[in-house]
């Protein structure tokens, strides 16, 4: 479910020492990777913990992004203070749509998600919401600079920022699995009539999925709208619930650490696909996808569990 | 560890401080970064690839125009190196590939991206590095704001001023008219309204019912219906070209015949009126600042000419039906004769500077009569359109060049 302790740490000292040495261009797409792997993440808790799809996590990014960008540009609120306000708000938002969302199931689920999805751009362009929103212009946010007159970069301090809650918040769902609660949830993944005949209350943690995954989705709705500086609801199309399910299945259903690596993928093979061939940039991306499918269908995580074996054959000879 | 992280990142930035200062020492012509005597690096993002890839068109056409340059010897001897990064019309992405530009490619400015969201993902970040965003492909009003944003300017005429000027028309010719919209809801649609509602002042109570539609809509003839059900004999068809050939059509099979307007960016012959039908189009009215490549009345005009032959010898699979690929040579154009302006002194400033002194500049591919002008408060180059109504299977254009000029 996790990775041992020596692989933890060498990606923790990665991940800390990295940007030290690279562009802040670079910093930013390593900002944007921690972001999008916690909207993986929490799709992966989602799918991988209770068993339910969701092709609607990009509306609730857009509304944890929003939530941030109004409250730091109208109410003039602390950008690290608008996070939690956008988890909550979030929580609140999938917790309540977990409540309809309980009588449906598999393909059935996943398509009134995607109402959900495909529904969310266009209200953010209501006129009625207009004066907060900023309508079809979007909001520009203000970028934060270091606390303290620390000496790095604004770059540099978020990515390290992002970094802090991305660890608190993988902990805490790594606990979260591994809790009575998270053993309930993958009783229900396995087969809900068993789950409730041992006594689990299905229709409550089924929702509590639903919120617990919609939370940290608008966490990292606002931070991504922190980092970008920008958002606009054509940000936030069905195309980025899209990328968030794939990032999910090529970084492992179920797998936690995986979701960087599926994060990974669907910002960094884009750029790959790009520079092969522009004009067929999107043939060129499907290759690459059908190749994983293909040869990894679980993902980086079989992958990892390859590596592992080879691993204990060699320490064995 | 924070000592030595402190290290680092000192070394860190002497290291660029040296590169950035050692790179001025040697500029006796001045150059910022992305400028030597070589060669110009010119950044450029646009949606090869989502929703909106059919613009795609504009970023091969503008490499073309690059390739020619560099072919007949570059400018004053530097060649132009033309880096253009897809992001399939999603802001974040179009942040990305911006910042790639600028801190990894290291480009001189930002030309000509494309797209009003994209646009305004990147215009705070380029500002706030002075790095020029010029001529962007949007006609939104709002990048003519040189007090705010200094180093972002436009290129085509705002929506705004379009709008303008049929409504100008409507009041002179047609003062009694029930008008009909039916805009997209986005960014474009609205800005149009906008102006449209300006321009007809106290008549705004002229229009008598306004639909909006989503462009994930498969077909609007609902709409269409709808509209015509309120008695209306004008109808203003702020739409992309999809939306634009399905009402035309549409209103042919309904027989209503109002007098119909459709925007600028839906004018084209062979994206619209075609598949649309010649006999749905007549007499549908448009206003135009660019020729149309696909109109016979240009065969023998000089400036067309020397675009057909640019065509034939360095982009020969375009499809000069489409506006896409008059645009992006005019603008590219334009871009070239800025840097030309610019002599030795390429520096960013100076780019603006120039961009901003633009006097009586006419492309090749812009309709006699309208030309560019700029001044260091005027960031909106084209002002002028010109009215014209279909016939047969082409535009006419009558009455006189109209300026679309927002008065602020």
């Amino acid at each position: 479910m996790t990775l041992g302790y020596g692989t933890s740490l060498i990606m923790l000292a990665l991940l800390l020492l990295v940007p030290l040495f690279v562009k802040n261009f670079i910093i930013f797409q390593l900002t944007m990777l921690l972001i999008y792997g916690l909207a993986v993440l929490a799709l992966n808790i989602l799918t991988g913990g209770s068993g339910q799809f969701s092709l609607g996590q990009s509306a609730f990014y857009a509304v944890g992004a929003y939530t941030s960008a109004i409250l730091m540009e109208h109410a003039g609120m602390n950008y690290a203070l608008t996070l939690p306000v956008a988890g909550l708000i979030c929580f609140g938002f999938g917790f309540l749509f977990g409540q309809p969302a309980l009588r449906l199931s598999g393909v059935y689920l996943a398509l009134a998600t995607f109402a959900l999805a495909t529904a969310m751009p266009q209200l953010l362009k209501l006129g009625y919401f207009e004066h907060w929103t900023g309508g079809v212009q979007g909001l520009v946010v203000t970028k934060p600079d270091a606390p303290f007159g620390l000496p790095i970069s604004q770059d540099m301090w978020l990515y390290y920022f992002t970094l802090v809650i991305t660890i608190a918040i993988y902990i805490f769902s790594v606990n979260l699995l591994q809790s009575r609660s998270g053993r309930a949830l993958m009783a229900i993944r396995d087969n809900e009539i068993a789950a409730s005949a041992m006594g689990v209350d299905v229709a409550l943690y089924k929702t509590l999925a639903f919120g617990v995954s919609a939370g940290i989705t608008g966490i990292a709705g606002g931070l991504g709208a922190i980092a970008v500086q920008f958002v606009a609801p054509d940000a936030y199309t069905i195309t980025l619930a899209i990328s968030l399910f794939l990032g999910m299945v090529v970084g492992g259903v179920g797998w936690l650490p995986g979701s960087i690596v599926g994060s990974a993928f669907i910002i960094f093979v884009p750029n790959i696909a790009e520079g092969i061939s522009k004009g067929l940039s999107g043939a060129v991306f499907g290759v690459l996808l059908f190749l994983v499918i293909f040869l990894v269908p679980h993902g980086a995580r079989q992958v990892a569990i390859v590596a592992q074996q080879l691993m204990g054959k060699l320490k064995r000879n | 560890m924070r000592s030595k992280q402190k290290m680092r990142i000192a070394a860190f930035s002497t290291v660029i401080a040296f590169v950035t200062t050692s790179g001025a020492a040697l500029a006796q012509k001045k150059y910022d970064t992305g400028a030597t005597d070589a060669e110009i690096k010119i950044g450029n993002i646009m949606p090869y690839s989502g929703p909106a890839s059919a613009y795609g068109v504009i970023g091969k056409t503008e490499a073309a125009y690059f390739t020619k340059i560099n072919a007949e010897g570059g400018i004053k001897g530097r060649k132009i190196n033309f880096i253009t990064y897809d992001d399939g019309y999603s802001p974040p992405k179009a942040v990305e590939q911006a910042r790639k530009l600028v801190e990894s490619d290291e480009v001189l400015l930002v030309f000509n991206p494309l797209g009003t969201p994209s646009n305004s993902a990147i215009q705070k970040y380029l500002n706030s590095k002075k790095v020029p965003q010029l001529f962007v492909a949007t006609g939104a009003t709002k990048w003519n704001d040189p007090k705010s944003f200094p180093w972002t300017m436009g290129w085509q005429p705002s929506y705004q001023s379009e709008a303008r000027i049929y409504a100008k028309f409507l009041m002179k010719e047609k003062p009694d008219a029930k008008i009909a919209i039916l805009y997209q809801n986005d960014d474009f649609g609205k800005d149009y309204l906008k102006g449209l509602k300006d321009g007809l002042g106290a008549k705004a109570s002229a229009i008598v019912a306004e639909e909006s539609y989503e462009t994930t809509e498969p077909t609007i003839d609902g709409h269409i219906v709808k509209l015509k059900s309120t008695g209306a004999d004008t109808f203003i068809s702020i739409t992309t070209p999809k939306f634009a050939a399905q009402a035309i059509k549409k209103l042919g099979e309904i027989e209503w015949k109002p007098l119909h307007i459709v925007s600028n960016v839906s004018a084209s012959v062979g994206s619209v009126m075609k598949p649309a039908g010649f006999e749905n189009s007549q007499g549908i009215l448009s206003a135009a600042y660019a020729k149309d490549g696909a109109d016979p009345q240009w065969d023998n005009d000089p400036g067309m000419k020397k675009f057909y032959a640019f065509l034939e010898k360095y982009y020969p699979e375009a499809n000069k039906l489409d506006g896409s690929v008059v645009f992006g040579y005019g603008v590219a154009q334009t871009m070239a004769k800025v840097i030309e302006m610019c002599g030795d002194n390429l520096t960013r400033e100076n780019v603006m500077k120039q961009a901003a002194s633009l006097k009586d500049f006419a492309p090749d591919t812009l309709l006699p009569g309208v030309k560019i002008n700029t001044s260091a408060t005027d960031f909106a180059p084209i002002e002028q359109l010109q009215m014209m109504r279909f016939k047969g299977e082409k535009w006419e254009l009558f009455g006189d060049i109209i300026s679309g000029e927002l008065s602020n």
